[in-house]
Formats: structure tokens, C-alpha cells, sequence
């Protein structure tokens, strides 16, 4: 239990909803409500992207996957920010002149069908779900490692907190909360590193790149919460106090080589030096190999890269909540330079996990045995600094992972709940302010609840999967609809169910059937690689061959996405000729 | 003028109406003259010239970036390079790849801005 950790996140969250409810004041009209009526300066909506993109994935997962993956798990920050290069060359400009509020607008306005809108709409919710329910686990981790709090009561809290901004103000509270939350993740994840790195140096740069796997390099004693299996790799005592293999025990235990069953509530205490067993799920390595590409032993390594890559490259820009943020550009070169602020915003932060992974291995090397790296950002100034600076570091890292998963939840709960309102709530309630706010109450509880059944994923991991999602269905859709004016309502709507059904139903099943091995395994935990190009193709082919239902605007619709605002005489003038 | 009572009550406009028909298809004539054959060229012009520069940028980061786990799977030799106590994998990917994919952004911009005035130039010249 840390006290200043609990008044960071507190604070985090206070003001959090005191910005909401200042702002609110702010909002005066739907436009105001949706997208901050555009007049967001270019810098601060970057601000606001940035620090909606950046979730607890990224701000706890990202360095827990490198602590346990190595130099393989680098692709998961690089390609969360690579995916922005893809979005500023293809996306930005052409979908902000496309004028639309949501994705789902955007589909009725180039495809003038309400099918596909719908289509969209479902996905939408879909892909927000996939990516709300890693942050409220985050939030769970989180308060459950500094605070001790039980697993959901972090999930509940980001939601009621969620709701109430949400509720309070609308876009434009959110995009200054959002704004602010980027700086505070910033300056939380990169100033512990400062002292960090002086500690480590302090105590003679030990290398993570050792020829041994990790060992605790003081007596540990480590509290197993949950019943886990873990393998050891060298011969080790132990003073154990539970359960253990099915056993009773109570006092000193040698453990050989192979797996180890250890019961909830079991105490397990290493001498200084010993080599720490890993859990099943983690692979233990050498250091240096896990300083090394594709050295990670998992089949088929060089296709799992790749295929992550395809899925984050192109999975951001098909991520609703972030898309909705390219509306509140005043115009389509402002978009472009928004796009390239996030990338320096976003690949600034990224500096940082790498280093928290590789000391998370020197300094916290328990968390490979209960297999809670996600953990690691939160422990390790406690760990390495200690003493007081440590707790002041520890709470500023929490106030970070707070700022982290409440502005993510907010974004993609706004974004969830714009498209059920004007789809499915709006159908039945007459007042929108009315039909938002139910709407935002059903985009929340649905994930709050699915986190209490669902079993947890490696953040980054989850996340990832609602990438792949979006790589899947959207990134196809603008791609194409952006840049070929072939395209037809048939076409897409055949391409987004078929690439939503294939990448969803493989992620269901990967995860359903942890133990496969071999290719089915690696195609259906990383679907995007072929997903993405099946619904692509099939866009392209049902769309030559449904030709005569390429929507009859076309060519107003092109001039519209790809010519300069400042360019209206001459819009009109190409469209109706100038004689 | 209309009668005062049946002039239409004022109304809060809150948000785009999906409820309406959409208006039917313009003339075919009307069609016609929205695609003057030079605003049409000048228009495809500009839509390839940034579709190129979009898939160039795009390939400009994706094919150094996916050359490696292949430079790194095949060529073992790489793994033991480094740059001072850093393995050259952390370098690139741990550092090095931020600034550049923001230059190779911020190259995009400038490039992706100078082709719409050149598009606005040629409208305006004629």
C-alpha cells in the first residue's frame, strides 16, 4: 500500500473531472458536444490524439511485453507509431475534407449507402469494446498492485469517472482533459527514467544482456495471489510457506528442473543470486537472448513479426476514437500537420519503456514468475530508487497509468457511444443530449462487464487485437474509398463483414485455444496479415463486379477529399464547369 | 408573404438529420457539365501526384523497417554488431526510428502542401 501513489491517481482523476467540468461550460451546441466545433488549435488536438492513443497498453503494457519478449516486443511502440506515418501519407487530409463527423459518416457520405453506415457502426462498437477492455484491466492491475484494491474495483472506478466526463461536457472537455492527460503521461513515463538510469548507474551498470536467465539479486520473498505454474530452469532451494505441487509445505524445499505448480497464497521465498522460475506463459531466456531479434523461440517468429507489423502499421489508422480527433482540424492541411505532430508527440513517449523493461530484469525480476510484467512501470522505482524519492516517483508513474487509461476510455466511450446514440439510441429517444448520454452508459458498462469474465491478456497484447480488427475492415475501406473511385457500396459492405468476421472469429478462437501450436496458431493469433489483404481484394473484385452501383457523386466526392479548402471558387468551378 | 400563423416555428438545429430523403440524382446534363474534361484531367493529376508521394512516404519507412527482422533472421552476423555498449536492434528500433519516421513526416508535409498550390496555381492561371 503506497499513499502518495493513491494521491496520484486521485489527483489524476480529480482533475480529470474538473477540467470536464470546466470546459462543459464551454460547449454550447451538438457541434460543440461532438468535436469541439473545429476550433481546436493544431498543436493542442495533437496533444489531445497523443494522449488518447497512449493507453495503458502503451503506458504499462508496452514495457511489461519488452521485459518478457526483448528485442522481438521493440514492434509493438514502433509499430503504434509507424501506423501515424500511414495515416499523415493516406488518411488525414482526404478524410478530414471529407467532412464527416465518424467513421460511419464518412461511409454513408462516399458510398451514399446507409447498409455499409450501418456496417460501420457495428464495428465500430466492436473494435471500441476490444480496446476498453484492456484499459479498465489496466486500471484493475493497477490499483491492485500499489493500492492492494481487488482486480475489478480499478475497472469500476475508470467508469464511473469516464461517465461522469463524459456526461458532464462532451468533446470539448475531452479534448482538453485528453490534451492535458498526453503531457502528464509524458513527463510521468520519462522523468523516472532519469533517475532510473542514475540509480543503475549507481550501483555499477549491471547488463540485462547476461549469459544467464534472470536471478534476484537480493533474498526475495515473492506472495503468489494467484494459482500458477511455473517452470524452473536451474536447480533452486526455497523456504516456501502453502501449497505447492498439491502438497503442503511449510519451510525449505529444493525444486528441480521442469514445472512447479504454486497455490494462491503460497510465500515463496529465493535466496539472493537464485535463478527466477519463469511462469508458464513467459518464456525464459538468457539475456542475451532476449537482447536479440527472433530469438524468442516462438514458431514461426519471422511471420509473427511481420504480421504484427501489418496490424499496427495499418490498424491505427482504422481506430475510430482516433479518427473522430482528424474532424476537429479546421481544414485538411491542418490535419496533415496535427498527423505530424502526433508522430513526434507519440515517438517522444516511446523513447522511454524499452529502458523499463530491460531494468524491470535486473531490478523486478519476480514479475516472470507470477507473469505480471504489465506491472513493471508501477514497481520499479520503488524497486531500483526506493527510499522517498522512490515513493514520489511511484506516485507520479501511477498518476501517469491513470492519466493513461482514463483518457483512452474516455475517447473511445465518446466515440462508442456518438455511434450508438445517432444509430440505435437516436432511433427511439428524440433529444440527442438525452440519447448520447444513455448511449455512453451502455458504451461503458458493456466492456465493465466483460472485464469481469474475461481472462486477461497481456495489455499490449489485447490491444493489439482490436488493431488487428482495424486493420482489417476500416484501413480497407479508406484506403480504397479514398483513393478509387470504383469503389461500390456492395464492395465495401462484402469487405468489412468479411474481414471483421475472419479477424474477430480467429482472435476468439487463439485465445479460446491457448495451446495450439504450429501455423494455425500463428495465423490465428496474428490475423491481420492475411485478413487485411482478403478484405481488401474482396472490395476490389465484388466492387468491378458491381460497377453499375458506383454512387453517381463520385467525381464531386473525389474533388472534395483531394483539393485544398482555399480552392472553393474553383471546387465549384470544376464540378459545375466554368463557361 | 405567408400568413403569420403558418410561418414554420424556429428550430434548434442540433445535428445533421438522417430522417430526410435524399434528393434525387441530378440531371444527366447537369452530370455532364460537372466534369469539364480540363477540371477532370487537373483533377486526376493531383489525385495520382499525392497517391504517389503517400506510397512513396509509406515505403520510405515501411521497407527499411521490414528488412530488418530479415537482415536480423538471415544474416546472424548483425546481432553482434554495436554501437558503443548498445546492441545496433536497440539503437534502431529503440531510439533512432522516432526522429526518423518525424523527419520523413515532416518531408511528406512539406512535399504533400506544395503539390495542392501547385494544383491551386494551374486552376488560377487559366
Amino acid at each position: 500500500m503506497n499513499s502518495l501513489a493513491a494521491v496520484g491517481i486521485g489527483l489524476t482523476a480529480l482533475v480529470t473531472i474538473g477540467l470536464a467540468a470546466y470546459s462543459s461550460r464551454l460547449a454550447r451546441t451538438t457541434g460543440d458536444f461532438y468535436v469541439a466545433s473545429r476550433s481546436v488549435p493544431a498543436w493542442w488536438n495533437a496533444s489531445a490524439i497523443s494522449g488518447e492513443y497512449l493507453s495503458a497498453a502503451s503506458f504499462l503494457g508496452v514495457a511489461g511485453l519488452i521485459m518478457a519478449g526483448g528485442a522481438d516486443a521493440v514492434w509493438f511502440p514502433v509499430g503504434y507509431a509507424v501506423g501515424y506515418v500511414l495515416l499523415l501519407a493516406l488518411v488525414a487530409a482526404p478524410l478530414r475534407r471529407s467532412g464527416a463527423y465518424t467513421l460511419p459518416d464518412f461511409c454513408e457520405a462516399r458510398l451514399r449507402s446507409g447498409t455499409v453506415r450501418l456496417i460501420a457502426s457495428a464495428l465500430v462498437v466492436l473494435i471500441g469494446w476490444l480496446y476498453v477492455l484492456p484499459q479498465l484491466q489496466g486500471a484493475g492491475l493497477a490499483l491492485n498492485i500499489l493500492l492492494g484494491a481487488p482486480t475489478w474495483v480499478g475497472g469500476v472506478l475508470v467508469s464511473l469517472t469516464v461517465l461522469v466526463v463524459i456526461v458532464g461536457g462532451g468533446m470539448r472537455s475531452v479534448t482538453l482533459v485528453q490534451g492535458f492527460q498526453y503531457w502528464l503521461k509524458v513527463v510521468a513515463i520519462m522523468v523516472p527514467v532519469l533517475f532510473l538510469l542514475a540509480a543503475w548507474q549507481a550501483d555499477a551498470s549491471p547488463s540485462a544482456l547476461t549469459e544467464s536467465v534472470p536471478t534476484f539479486r537480493e533474498q526475495t520473498t515473492m506472495d503468489v495471489d494467484t494459482d500458477i505454474s511455473v517452470s524452473v530452469t536451474q536447480p533452486v532451494v526455497v523456504v516456501v510457506d502453502g501449497e505447492v505441487d498439491g502438497g503442503r509445505v511449510d519451510g525449505r524445499v529444493s525444486w528441480a528442473v521442469g514445472e512447479h505448480d504454486i497455490a494462491a497464497g503460497t510465500t515463496v521465498t529465493f535466496a539472493q543470486g537464485a535463478a527466477v522460475p519463469h511462469v508458464s506463459s513467459v518464456r525464459a531466456q538468457r539475456g542475451e537472448e532476449w537482447g536479440q531479434a527472433l530469438q524468442g523461440g516462438e514458431q514461426h517468429a519471422l511471420y509473427r513479426t511481420f504480421a504484427l507489423m501489418f496490424a499496427l502499421f495499418l490498424g491505427t489508422m482504422g481506430l475510430p476514437h482516433v479518427l473522430v480527433r482528424f474532424y476537429t482540424n479546421p481544414d485538411g492541411r491542418a490535419a496533415r500537420r496535427t498527423a505530424l505532430v502526433v508522430i513526434g508527440l507519440v515517438g517522444l513517449f516511446y523513447l522511454s519503456p524499452s529502458f523499463y523493461g530491460m531494468l524491470g530484469r535486473l531490478y523486478t525480476p519476480g514479475l516472470l514468475m507470477t507473469g505480471r510484467t504489465d506491472a513493471v512501470v508501477l514497481l520499479l522505482p520503488q524497486a531500483l530508487v526506493g527510499g522517498g524519492a522512490g515513493q514520489w516517483l511511484t506516485a507520479l508513474v501511477a498518476a501517469g497509468a491513470a492519466a493513461a487509461f482514463l483518457a483512452t476510455a474516455t475517447g473511445l466511450t465518446v466515440t462508442v457511444a456518438g455511434v450508438l446514440s445517432q444509430d440505435v439510441v437516436g432511433r427511439r429517444v428524440s433529444n440527442p443530449i438525452v440519447s448520447f448520454r444513455i448511449a455512453a452508459a451502455a458504451a461503458v458498462l458493456v466492456p465493465l462487464a466483460l472485464g469481469l469474465v474475461a481472462e486477461s491478456l497481456p495489455l499490449a497484447r489485447a490491444v493489439s487485437l482490436a488493431f488487428a480488427v482495424a486493420a482489417a475492415t476500416f484501413s480497407p475501406l479508406l484506403l480504397l474509398g479514398i483513393w478509387w473511385p470504383r469503389l461500390t457500396d456492395v464492395g465495401a459492405a462484402a469487405g468489412l463483414i468479411l474481414g471483421g468476421v475472419t479477424a474477430s472469429s480467429a482472435i476468439v478462437v487463439s485465445t479460446l485455444l491457448p495451446d495450439m501450436t504450429g501455423w494455425p496458431a500463428a495465423l490465428l493469433s496474428q490475423p491481420a496479415a492475411w485478413a487485411m489483404p482478403l478484405a481488401m481484394v474482396t472490395m476490389v473484385l465484388v466492387s468491378l463486379r458491381t460497377a453499375h452501383r458506383i454512387s453517381p457523386g463520385v467525381e464531386r466526392i473525389m474533388i472534395r477529399l483531394h483539393t485544398p479548402e482555399t480552392v472553393g471558387v474553383q471546387r465549384t468551378w470544376i464540378a459545375r464547369g466554368r463557361r | 408573404m405567408s400568413k403569420p400563423e403558418s410561418r414554420p416555428r424556429r428550430e434548434v438545429i442540433t445535428g445533421p438529420r438522417r430522417d430526410v430523403r435524399r434528393r434525387p440524382p441530378r440531371p444527366v446534363t447537369d452530370e455532364i457539365d460537372g466534369q469539364t474534361k480540363v477540371g477532370q484531367v487537373y483533377l486526376r493529376a493531383l489525385i495520382r501526384t499525392q497517391l504517389l508521394l503517400g506510397l512513396a512516404t509509406v515505403a520510405l519507412v515501411v521497407v527499411p523497417l521490414a528488412a530488418m527482422p530479415l537482415l536480423f533472421g538471415f544474416w546472424p552476423a548483425a546481432r553482434e554488431l554495436q554501437v558503443g555498449p548498445m546492441p545496433l536492434w536497440w539503437l534502431l528500433l529503440g531510439i533512432l526510428v522516432y526522429p526518423a519516421i518525424l523527419a520523413v513526416g515532416w518531408w511528406y508535409v512539406r512535399a504533400a502542401d506544395r503539390n495542392e498550390a501547385q494544383f491551386t496555381d494551374l486552376d488560377e492561371g487559366r
